[in-house]
């Protein structure tokens, strides 16, 4: 099992990411960040903070949970649903920043394009993710990336936020095929 | 777990589960576009072999809502009404591919009859079965009392809830009974002796024949209609009798809480269990009670036939 990111490598990605947000639209005032729970949820909060330092004014973050949308309903046992919590200027006419942990098969962020088309019609939407691990299944690519990854199928990415687990860290598990 | 038959059949936790669920649905709903791809393929028949309207509108529209094929089977205008057997019902049921059958029936039983028959390999979801349980009722009631004096989340330890009325006929009161106190909450029977079922003592409840004095202690309050066509009896000696000892009015609503709520499962007589004005009053939730249970019914359809449970047409 080894370690991908750390700590501060994380920090900086996310840093970066925010500089880089802010860069492509020129501010934030048309932003709404949305993460997809759990641990893209935390990344958005993340993000939002690290954006209102920069800017010095608020920025609008909530929740989009998927679950209700994913196509794999069918094939495994019914999960709780997550939090949705969309902030108040809502996304109709924004643009709409999706935060994921990691980008793997694309489907994920599928299942979010049907969920948010639900709530609103964003004038655009961008994805941020913290690693981006390839294999996709879907047409569908990141447009800010914390850290490609590149792995074998049969391994899996780690993501370890100190919110929800207590600690910063990135690890892949299992061997390079 | 399978079907959805009695309370019994869900544990504390599961139960927390379906209230989290049912809140979550309840918001993706208040959006421009009420219509989830979650169920889309999937069939639910709601069998109603006794009359009802809230509860089948809304299994209906909660099965709607999460994209699932509807077929409305009713006794009135259907092969029930010339004797069918419910075996026969459900081979029926089960040639067409149904995922979910929601069953209410005038005979206590009847859903887990159907569900242990080995007719049909779909879900059972017992929507009123005769005198003994209602579990939906039970879970959306339980959503209204935590959505009201729970902030939404956790349990309902610390809440009193008076059941007032029909007891002995009354499913709703069954499956509440086991819900509420599962759930934490405090739960005191209110009716007339004759009303209250054999062996209640051994119910895990109060009892009391004193409705005034019980109203000062409580957090909700849920009244159970008289159910004129399950009395064979004479089981008060008049409704104007039972209406002044056990029905609600504005007067008594004053002894309550301010902060408390007024439930009532519907269909009301009113003038009966309730008066108009306690039945319009800002305390009475029964109007958000029928919201509250499409929730509820797009939580239990989604947790019980959204998953990779044995594939039904098998």
């Amino acid at each position: 099992m080894s370690l991908a990111l750390t700590e501060s490598d994380i920090t900086r990605a996310l840093t970066r990411i925010s500089h880089e947000i802010l860069e492509r639209n020129s501010g934030s005032s048309d932003l709404t960040i949305l993460g997809i729970p759990t641990r893209g949820a935390h990344l958005a909060q993340r993000l939002a903070s690290i954006i209102e330092g920069i800017e010095g004014t608020p920025v609008q973050v909530g929740t989009l949970d998927v679950t209700l949308h994913r196509d794999d309903l069918r094939m495994r046992t019914p999960r709780p649903l997550m939090e949705t919590l969309i902030p108040t200027l809502g996304v109709e006419a924004r643009t709409v920043i999706l935060v994921d942990d990691v980008l793997f098969s694309g489907r994920t962020i599928r299942s979010a394009l049907d969920a948010l088309g639900e709530i609103g019609r964003p004038t655009r939407v961008q994805l941020a993710v913290l690693v981006d691990r390839g294999h996709r299944e879907l047409p569908i690519k990141a447009d800010f990336v914390g850290k490609n990854l590149p792995t074998s199928k049969s391994q899996s990415v780690k993501v370890s936020l100190r919110e929800h687990d207590g600690v910063d860290e990135v690890r892949i598990e299992g061997e390079s095929a | 777990m399978k079907h959805l038959l009695s309370i019994n059949d869900i544990d504390k936790e599961f139960a927390l589960t379906i209230l989290d669920t049912a809140a979550e649905m309840a918001k993706v709903t208040e959006g421009p576009v009420k219509k989830l791809p979650t169920l889309r393929g999937k069939t639910v028949v709601n069998l109603f072999a006794e009359d009802s309207t809230r509860t089948r509108i809304s299994f209906e529209a909660a099965a709607k809502r999460l994209s699932a094929d509807v077929i409305n089977f009713t006794a009135k205008g259907s092969s029930i009404s010339k004797g069918e057997s419910l075996k026969d019902t459900a081979q029926t049921l089960q040639a067409l591919g149904a995922d979910a059958v929601v069953i209410r029936h005038p005979a206590s039983g009847a859903a887990h009859r159907l569900a242990q028959g080995k007719w049909i390999n779909g879900t059972v979801i017992n929507a009123g079965d005769g005198t003994h349980e209602h579990p939906s009722q039970a879970l959306l009631d339980a959503y209204t009392i935590r959505k009201h004096l729970c902030g939404g989340t956790g349990d309902l330890s610390g809440i009193h809830v008076a059941i007032v009325g029909d007891i002995q006929h009354s499913r709703v009161a069954r499956s509440n009974v086991l819900l509420l106190t599962k759930l934490g909450a405090t739960v005191t029977l209110v009716a007339p002796p004759t009303l209250l079922p054999h062996q209640v003592e051994q119910w895990p409840v109060r009892v009391s024949y004193d409705f005034s004095a019980v109203l000062p202690t409580v957090d909700a309050v849920i009244m159970l209609r008289i159910q004129q066509e399950r009395m064979s009896d004479l089981y008060f000696p008049s409704e104007r009798e039972y209406s002044t000892l056990f029905g609600i009015d504005a007067e008594r609503l004053a002894l309550t809480k301010p902060n408390s709520i007024l439930m009532h499962p519907g269909p009301m007589n009113r003038g009966l269990e309730i008066s108009a004005e306690a039945a319009d009053s800002d305390q009475s939730v029964v109007v958000e009670q029928v919201a509250n249970g499409v929730s509820i019914r797009m939580a239990i359809l989604y947790l019980f036939i959204a998953g990779s449970q044995e594939s039904v047409n098998g």
